[in-house]
């Protein structure tokens, strides 16, 4: 098959495979399971396919439809989008065997829903990750937010619809009121939308233009969660966990990281920002939104809040290396989106085998909870170093690729930065492992679920194998299911194995970031 | 000015007076009958102002014949014959719709029936 | 085909305007409803051959009875007038199949007849608009649409629709003196009817106080019949009372031609006086056109009515148009064009939505509408598709608008004028997600959980135009060029 039709492929898989899960979910919950874990598979394939043709130098592109007499839905391949795409559909299959476990664990209702939505959330991930110009990447950009609403206020309860409208409120409100003016007024001083490398602005607008511009782009993007326009990233987090797991940890604010990245580099090209300074002030907001969030994220007891602000606080550090607009520093931003999606994925999904298996959502709750769950809470120890950026794991050479980057303009503020919230990081996740360890256990209420395999009046007793706790044949062990577990310690498995490719995917990324 | 103004305008002055009193009628009174005879006084002035601007002094009716050099232009009072049946359309209607409303409402003032309609949300 | 090449552009007036005194003859609901329909679809067959017509050969000008302008009356059909005759024809079709059994349940069964007369009649004056090049013909299909629309208001099942429709025939009738007497003076300075031989002559006269008065009253008249704020207060009640099948199709078509008649009078008619500029008007319209968007969604955001949400929501749609219209160049007056077919398609299909809705519960009031997303999924999901279309989301036909009138806005570098665009489709949001949460994430009153979705002979004809709104969307190559072709004309003068 040519590349071209990959490329049209890939869209269309979790398209359809969306569509037939509407119509198989009613029917069978095994088959509706079945067909989404097939359909996350064939799609990773074919991404993967991709991502060696890109690596192969290739540059396929095809266009879908022309929209506008001139604009037209293009995608164009290229090592940052493939990076992106590969960890979305990665990770999407990892996620799906989760969320069997975790939504059928928790008995949700309106399930057919959920993987409908879940299955074009990750369409418009691919199409962003695909976009070929900023028209293409605005559309999936939007259906992204308004795919992944239904998941937010899944449970329909008043706190979800009131965060469901936190979140659409910010994503729509910026992305329509910043980012389709900048898009515009782009098309109005260019003539074009393409992406190019070396940036479409260069040269071609005002530099007064230019400053404004970019600040409409970087705030249009609010999935980039950059303070002041971060609530919605917490709001979120009333949806059900593989939810917060892969779009509020991965594909959503990914996307909006990824946007920044590619609008810095494509758009504006990195030279131009570092000429006109026009993303100086952009910087030391992300390095403010990076402690800030960090300082708010010790203060949740909510372990998903905890981890959610822990998110705005590491998005920020991407978005600081595309501001730095050097070339090391842009790299170091898209090894963190690479990084940080592991890490950050690891962690909800331990979190939210907490909540499930062992009903607990408060840090101060989990006291003495790892003697129980061991497996869970040393992934969760692992990724938390990851996302701290110790080595052998990933999330150093991120953090290092970053602050060479602010070594190389001089400005040792933001090596500072981000030396601080290294220690800020280990302030908030190394308490959870702790106490988790070692912490004495309350005599609780919640004594009854020493014993794994009773009930609370609503839990049905797991009905498969799969979804049974483990034990490991030890007394006061009650480990989260097979089916839970297992994509668990994949990940962890994960960010240690990224520590020693790091290198690779910046020889992949080098044809952008190569000068 | 009066001398000035009137013997040449006379006729849009009427005009104006009439479109006033019709407005003035409409916007002002309740009942729905007198709005509907306000919007006819309206419409009749335009009608007047029609005719007024075709009317050229000492022209007669416009008729191919010889020894008739000045005449009114026709055309305007074509055009008004048109206008003054969609002014009958329109007061038919009109009228047929206050019967409606007096038999539905039991009233034609209109803030009798605006009270009724707070009544019905 | 010769003789229908010839006649096209007199035959899309002519056809339905014959064929409404037979719905009377036949004195049969439904045998005027077959009627009308097969008229309705038949008409829209001859609109598209008019607009590839007008597309491959340039405009056509027939002379009516063999009389050549100017002192004949000339019809004058360039691509806007083409597109705007399909707008209207196209919704007919659609909306006739559908009104059936909308109307068997709002109307009683004695006046089916006279209503499909009346929507005949209606599309036969609304096309007549769109069709002729003379201004006084301008005025006398206004008033055969606008005669046919306040009976047809009259026949909602509420007794308020009657007074809403008396208190539109009375604006409305206001509206279209101001404009007989705005034509008038015009007729007075210039000595004629004909719109191409007026603008030639006017730039001549265009200083006197005359012209000046005359532009005004044309302006005003319109201004109320496309519900221009401040003078909309007219269209909610009529569009709340109406029957539903009447308020898709005036929604989708009405005030549309009453723009496009503004546009030809201001920059056919007045093209190269370009009174926008020349008498610095051009602030004093985009004032109204924008507080037109934001009050419009700001009241919208507190009806509790759905059908009359909508309808101030047209109030703001209209601002947009005019918005378009009042910056002065290409893109946005292209955006404003655009933004007439566009809404067309997603008006349409929300009102036909709604005409499900109250086919089934018997309500559009908000509160009543809880839950129908589990009652009636179809409708519900319909009305989704409309709103985001409302709303501007990329995809779908609002989109298109959107962007057009945006560039437009920055190409002038008016960016504050583009931000209060951006700024009013919030409020959009806001008015459209009060009616989403109601309908997904509230629960159905107490017993009527069950599952009723309206009848396909309404869902059909809803879903047909929503996908036309998808379509058009998705791929605006077509109507973009349209559009943009025909502000460059309309912008460069009258040729």
């Amino acid at each position: 098959m040519s590349p071209e039709t990959l490329i049209l492929l890939s869209l269309a898989i979790p398209f359809v495979g969306s569509l037939l899960l509407l119509f198989s979910g009613p029917a069978s919950a095994n088959v509706r399971d079945g067909l989404t874990v097939i359909t996350a598979i064939v799609l990773f394939g074919v991404v993967w396919h991709l991502i060696q043709i890109v690596d192969a130098g290739g540059r396929p592109s095809v266009t879908l439809v022309e929209m506008l007499p001139g604009l037209s839905i293009t995608f164009t391949l290229e090592p940052l989008g493939m990076i992106f795409a590969g960890i979305a559909s990665f990770l999407w299959i990892v996620t799906s065997f989760y969320a069997f476990g975790y939504m059928r664990g928790h008995h949700e209702t309106n399930q057919t829903r959920f993987f409908f939505c879940f299955a074009i959330a990750i369409m418009s991930a691919i199409g962003i990750a695909f976009s070929g110009n900023m028209l293409t990447l605005f559309v999936f950009y939007e259906v992204l937010t308004i795919s992944t609403f239904p998941l937010v206020a899944h449970s329909g309860t008043d706190e979800a619809r009131r965060a469901g409208r936190v979140y659409l409120g910010i994503l729509i409100g910026t992305s329509i009121t910043f980012l389709l003016t900048a898009v515009i007024w782009t098309y109005v001083e260019v003539g074009t939308l393409d992406f190019r490398q070396g940036g479409i602005l260069a040269g071609n607008a005002p530099e007064g233009v230019i400053a404004v511009l970019f600040g409409l782009y970087i705030y249009g993007i609010g999935k980039a969660a950059l303070m002041p326009f971060h609530r919605w990233l917490p709001a979120a987090m009333v949806a059900p966990t593989p939810v917060s797991a892969l779009l509020h940890a991965v594909a959503v604010v990914k996307a909006g990281v990824f946007s920044v990245v590619k609008v810095s580099v494509f758009i504006f090209g990195l030279d131009t920002l570092q000429n006109t300074g026009a993303s100086t002030w952009l910087a030391y907001v992300a390095a403010a939104t990076i402690l800030l969030s960090s300082l708010v994220a010790m203060r949740k007891d909510n372990l998903k809040a905890r981890l959610a602000y822990s998110t705005i606080s590491q998005l920020s550090y991407v978005v600081l290396g595309a501001m730095l607009a050097t070339n090391i520093g842009a790299l170091g931003s898209t090894l963190h989106i690479v990084m940080h999606a592991f890490g950050k994925i690891t962690l909800f999904f331990c979190a939210g085998a907490i909540i499930v298996f062992a009903h607990k959502t408060e840090i101060s709750d989990m006291h003495g909870l790892g003697r129980k769950m061991p497996v869970t809470f040393f992934c969760f120890f692992i990724a938390a170093l990851s996302i701290i950026g110790l080595p052998p794991l990933g999330g150093t050479w991120s953090k290092w690729y970053l602050a060479l980057a602010a070594a190389e303009t001089d400005q040792v503020i933001f090596i500072a930065v981000l030396m601080i919230s290294s220690l800020l990081n280990i302030a908030y996740l190394m308490p959870v492992v702790l106490y988790g360890y070692f912490g004495k256990e309350k005599p609780a209420a919640h004594d009854a679920h020493d014993h794994g395999h009773d009930d609370h009046g609503h839990h049905a007793p797991p009905e498969h194998p799969l979804l049974r706790h483990l034990t490991f044949g030890r007394p006061g062990v009650a480990e989260a299911p097979v089916l839970c577990l297992a994509p668990i310690v994949l990940t962890t498995v994960g960010c240690f194995v990224l520590f020693f490719y790091a290198d690779r995917i910046r020889i992949f990324l080098d044809p952008v970031f190569g000068g | 000015m009066i001398e000035y103004a009137f013997p040449g305008l006379l006729n849009y002055w009427i005009v104006f007076l009439l479109m006033m009193i019709g407005l003035y009628i409409v916007i002002a009174h309740e009942n729905l009958i007198k709005k509907i005879v306000g919007l006819n006084v309206f419409q009749v002035s335009v009608f007047v102002f029609y005719i007024s601007m075709a009317k050229i002094k000492g022209g007669t009716a416009p008729i191919l014949a010889d020894g008739i050099e000045v005449y009114s232009n026709p055309l305007p009072h074509v055009l008004i014959l048109t206008a003054i049946v969609v002014g009958v359309a329109t007061t038919a209607l009109g009228l047929a719709l206050v019967v409606r409303i007096q038999e539905s409402f039991g009233t034609i003032e209109d803030d009798e029936v605006r009270e009724k309609e707070e009544q019905d949300k | 085909m010769t003789f229908l090449a010839e006649h096209i552009a007199v035959l899309v007036v002519i056809v339905p305007l014959m064929a409404a005194p037979l719905c009377v003859v036949m004195r049969c609901g439904v045998a005027s409803w077959g009627w009308a329909t097969l008229v309705a679809v038949g008409n829209f067959f001859l609109s598209i051959v008019l607009i590839q017509h007008v597309m491959t050969n340039g405009t056509i000008v027939y002379d009516l009875g063999g009389w050549e302008g100017p002192w004949g009356i000339v019809y004058r059909v360039d691509e806007v007038g083409a597109l705007v005759v399909l707008i209207i024809s196209a919704i007919a079709a659609i909306v006739l199949p559908y009104a059936k059994e909308s109307i068997e349940r709002e109307i009683p069964k004695e006046r089916h007849y006279l209503a499909y007369c009346m929507m005949l009649l209606c599309i036969a004056g609304l096309i007549g608009m769109a069709v002729t090049g003379d201004a006084f013909n301008l005025f006398v299909f206004l008033e055969v649409s606008s005669l046919a629309t306040y009976v047809l208001i009259a026949l909602g099942s509420d007794r308020r629709a009657l007074t809403a429709a008396l208190r539109y025939l009375i604006l409305g009738t206001l509206g279209a003196t101001f404009y007989v007497i705005g034509l008038g003076m015009l007729y007075m300075m210039t000595g004629s009817l004909n719109m191409t031989d007026l603008a030639s002559l006017l730039p001549a006269v265009q200083n006197t106080g005359t012209v000046h008065v005359a532009l005004a009253f044309i302006v005003v008249g319109f201004g109320l019949k496309l519900a221009l704020f401040p003078l909309h207060v007219w269209l909610p009640n009529a569009y709340t009372f109406a029957p539903s099948a009447v308020t898709a199709f005036l929604a989708a078509t009405a005030t549309k031609v009453a723009v496009y008649a503004l546009i030809r009078l201001i920059f056919t008619v007045f093209g190269d006086v370009d009174p926008l500029e020349s008498y610095g008007v051009r602030p004093a319209v985009m004032v109204l056109a924008i507080a037109g968007m934001f009050a419009g969604s700001l009241i919208a955001i507190y009806q509790s009515n759905v059908k009359r949400l909508l309808a101030y929501s047209s109030v703001a749609q209209v601002g947009y148009m005019i918005l378009g219209i009042s910056i002065g160049n290409a893109p946005a007056m292209a955006g404003g064009i655009i933004h007439m077919f566009n809404h067309a398609l997603m008006k349409g299909s929300l009102f036909m939505a709604l005409g499900c809705v109250f086919y089934v519960i018997g309500s559009v009031k908000l509160e009543d509408m809880a839950g129908l997303g589990k009652r009636m999924p179809l409708t519900a999901a319909a009305i989704v598709g409309g709103g985001f279309s409302l709303i501007g989301v990329p995809l779908t036909v609002g989109f298109i608008s959107k962007f057009y009138l945006v560039q437009g806005a920055l190409t002038e570098g008016m960016w504050p004028v583009a931000l209060l665009i951006m700024l009013s489709s919030l409020l959009a949001v806001i008015y459209v997600w009060r009616v989403v949460e109601v309908m997904y994430f509230r629960s159905p009153a107490i017993g009527c959980e069950e599952r009723s979705e309206a009848p396909m002979s309404l869902l059909v004809p809803t879903y047909v135009l929503l996908g036309a709104a998808f379509w058009f969307g998705i791929d605006a190559t077509f109507t973009g060029d349209i559009a943009m072709s025909a502000a460059q004309t309309l912008l460069g003068g009258s040729k």
